[in-house]
């Protein structure tokens, strides 16, 4: 007589979560949309740079891009501009957005989880995969960029949205801190990405669900809504980078840009993972969505977004716009006063100190009738300043046109000898006047702003 | 052989909140066996899968796999294999490449992804990418994923859904070879032909529940009285002799029979059909064919089934 003993056996492993990773890096590189991407985003940004050195006319209407023949970090600072509004939301959704419903639409699910045997690994081995593909695509925008603007234009001093001028080896310190400061609005719209497609299934919806968010986002920011709600959405992040290029840095903004980010990315993930792992895939035919699943998505998120409402308005000085005279007549007369002394070295006229000028503005909007308050088109503001030396005080006029975003332009109307003519002739060519145009930015969370 | 049963599956139930996928089903698979399952669609037969691959835990009753009690944590022992609804192939990889991932993932190596390609028969195309391979070829290639671990307990769903004859006989070896060497083998299949080329068991499940669970002989044994197929050098000759043999019934009104005139429908056990044979040979009528309308294993399951032929086709998906 013989008896077998049977050994209970372990359960299977799981798979290790860098082959389950590395895995998930493959199907991703494998498509040749992402590989097409990719392509674009190392190369497009230096041609375009390159394209843009070649032409006369520059695209002064986004931030930086009357400095794009000046400097080799204004181009790069353009890209970034661009990039915020539209390429970083259409990139994620084309990377995070697909990478579940990909499985939905290959029908591969059961056979990746019999490879892996965790839920809680694909989820983080497909998090982790999109991440370093959106890392790699942001970090080709910023190197091509760079790169472009430098072979293109040059090292040089780079004069930042208050008028100050910032070494090449600031500059540089600086547009890369920018860069990396938009990673992290990128990866709140790369967690929105993971949630549409865990949530959406198969559904084209899903790959577009970043793009979508963008674009509401953008019709918000149009909208006049109030300062501590602009503040709070996931987007601000897009914008807050400017607030580096200011002396002193515009914390405020930027810090509410990355914890918002930071938050809705926490969240969106956190969110995307639980209703991954209660997902059943034992039913092919479906994928998961549902107005159930849908609501349990996207009620969390307007929850964070009140959340972000609230303490926005309880731990900042933000009221109404955030845009008002005083703020305006500050950021202006700053500004004059850095881009005077830039106009006094062009010119080789002697150098002065902004001390020295003691530039001030007084700044109106659309006559007595109007209060001083909010983004428009309207504002006029007249700065005045102080030549040592001189009796008379110069002062200059400046229509401004302010968006809620607290970027301006002022465009200045005589006298002649200061911002009269486009370009002055300086001792090593023709130059754009720098007191002609001026880009600004308003520090909508200004701590010396009073509140109410 | 020998040791623990490859499954021991238990008054198994699961359902998907209103609906019963399975209640009650037990299930006996040794080592070394290739058991069948079948049944309609919607019989349960992809969630039993489903289960035995780990997808999902039962709601009721105990299962064990290779001598381990499936928990709660549905994490199935090492050694498990296989694929359900297709073979979960990425076309943007190539065959090797698909193969390669999988086996960085279960911890196998280079060269058992290149022994598996060449016992599929897909060894030349390894390195094309699998967007343009047929839907045969993908079967194959999902063989030889599951093949990758060198399970003991392989589970298959459909593995010979679209092969020619070829490529079906390459997997049936395949499949047999495996189960020479160790391996138990549960698959499902709409053909019951290839159920009956390659199984010693078979498991029916009808609205989730085993309505036959055993020995493909004992299934032909239940099959019943069949309809069987006359076709006679006289057939009004025939159909007077076929009522006139005690035992016989003549089928009225059979889709086969309409359509060729030359043929009648009879119904009766074996010894009577011989015996409507001698009667016509005797009678002098010629007999060209006695075949059963529906094969065998296909009555017998459409009986258990109480599914209707004409609502049931072979290869269905």
């Amino acid at each position: 007589m013989s008896a077998s003993v049977v050994l209970p056996r372990a359960a299977a492993r799981r798979a290790p979560l860098p082959s389950a990773f590395v895995f998930e890096l493959v199907k991703l590189l494998s498509q040749w949309r992402i590989r097409l991407v990719l392509a674009a985003c190392w190369l497009a940004p230096a041609a375009f740079v390159v394209a843009v050195s070649g032409q006369g006319s520059l695209p002064t209407d986004t931030v930086f891009g009357r400095w794009m023949h000046a400097t080799g970090w204004a181009d790069s600072l353009v890209v970034l501009a661009f990039s915020c509004t539209w390429a970083l939301p259409l990139l994620t959704s084309l990377v995070a957005g697909d990478v579940f419903a990909t499985e939905d639409r290959l029908g591969t699910w059961q056979h990746l989880l019999v490879a892996v045997r965790s839920k809680h690994r694909i989820f983080a081995a497909k998090a982790l995969a999109s991440l370093v593909v959106v890392l790699l695509l942001v970090t080709g925008l910023a190197a091509s960029s760079i790169a472009g603007g430098l072979a293109a234009i040059g090292n040089r001093p780079l004069v930042g949205l208050d008028g100050h001028t910032l070494t090449p080896v600031q500059a540089a310190g600086t547009v890369l801190l920018a860069w990396a400061c938009v990673l992290a609005p990128t990866l709140a719209f790369a967690a929105v990405g993971l949630l549409g497609s865990v949530v959406l299934g198969r559904s084209p919806m899903g790959l577009l669900a970043p793009a979508l968010l963008a674009l509401l986002l953008q019709v918000a920011q149009v909208l006049p809504l109030p300062l501590v709600v602009r503040v709070a959405l996931p987007s601000q992040g897009f914008l807050a980078w400017r607030g580096l290029f200011t002396s002193p840095v515009q914390t405020g903004p930027l810090l509410a840009g990355l914890l918002v980010s930071l938050a809705w990315t926490v969240v969106a993930t956190t969110l995307a993972h639980l209703l991954f792992l209660r997902r059943d895939f034992t039913q092919p035919a479906h994928d998961g969505s549902g107005r159930r699943v849908l609501l349990a998505a996207t009620l969390p998120l307007a929850a964070l977004l009140a959340a972000s409402v609230a303490v926005v308005s309880a731990v900042t000085p933000a009221s109404g716009s955030g845009v008002d005279a005083p703020g305006l007549e500050r950021s202006l007369a700053t500004s004059y006063a850095h881009l005077y002394r830039l106009q006094s070295a062009e010119l080789n006229r002697p150098d002065v100190t902004e001390a020295q000028l003691r530039t001030s503005a007084a700044c109106d909007k659309g006559g007595s009738l109007v209060e001083d308050r909010g983004p428009g088109s309207d504002w006029r503001c007249v700065v005045s300043w102080h030549i040592p030396g001189a009796t008379a005080t110069g002062s200059a006029i400046y229509q401004l046109d302010v968006t809620a975003d607290g970027r301006y332009v002022a465009d200045g109307d005589g006298p002649k000898e200061v911002n009269g003519y486009f370009p002055v002739h300086t001792p090593t060519g023709v130059a754009p006047n720098p007191l002609w145009q001026l880009d600004g930015s308003v520090d909508l969370l200004d701590p010396h702003a009073s509140k109410g | 052989m020998g040791g623990c049963p490859a499954v021991r599956a238990r008054g198994i139930g699961k359902s998907f909140g209103d609906v019963v996928a399975l209640d009650g089903v037990d299930l006996d698979v040794p080592e070394g066996q290739v058991h069948g399952l079948v049944g309609p669609n919607g019989a349960g037969k992809s969630t039993l899968l489903g289960l035995l691959l780990g997808l999902a835990v039962p709601d009721a009753g105990r299962l064990e796999l290779l001598g381990t009690s499936v928990g709660r944590s549905a994490a199935v022992p090492e050694g498990v294999a296989g694929f359900l609804n297709g073979p979960g192939l990425y076309p943007s990889l190539t065959a090797r490449r698909n193969l390669a991932a999988l086996a960085s993932l279960r911890g196998g190596s280079a060269s058992d992804v290149a022994e598996v390609l060449d016992r599929v028969g897909l060894d030349e195309v390894a390195d094309d990418r699998v967007r343009g391979f047929s839907l045969g070829m993908r079967q194959r290639l999902g063989l030889a994923a599951a093949m990758l671990t060198r399970p003991r307990l392989l589970v298959l769903d459909e593995p010979a859904n679209g092969l020619d004859p070829a490529a079906k006989a390459q997997v049936h070896r395949v499949i047999t070879t495996l189960a020479a060497e160790g391996t138990a083998v549960v698959l499902s299949s709409h053909r019951m032909d290839d159920l009956a080329a390659l199984c010693a068991e078979v498991t029916i499940l009808s609205t989730g529940h085993a309505v036959f669970s055993g020995p493909v002989g004992k299934l032909l044994a239940e099959s019943g009285d069949l309809d069987h197929r006359v076709r006679t050098s006289d057939l009004d000759t025939a159909r007077r002799v076929a009522a006139g043999t005690p035992g016989l019934r003549t089928v009225p009104g059979d889709e086969g029979a309409r359509q060729d005139p030359d043929t009648l429908v009879v119904r009766g056990p074996e010894p009577v059909l011989d015996d409507l044979v001698v009667r016509l040979v005797g009678a002098g009528v010629g007999v060209r064919e006695l075949t059963p309308v529906v094969a065998p294993l296909e009555a017998a399951f459409l009986a258990l089934t109480d599914v209707e032929p004409d609502t049931y086709e072979e290869g269905e998906q």
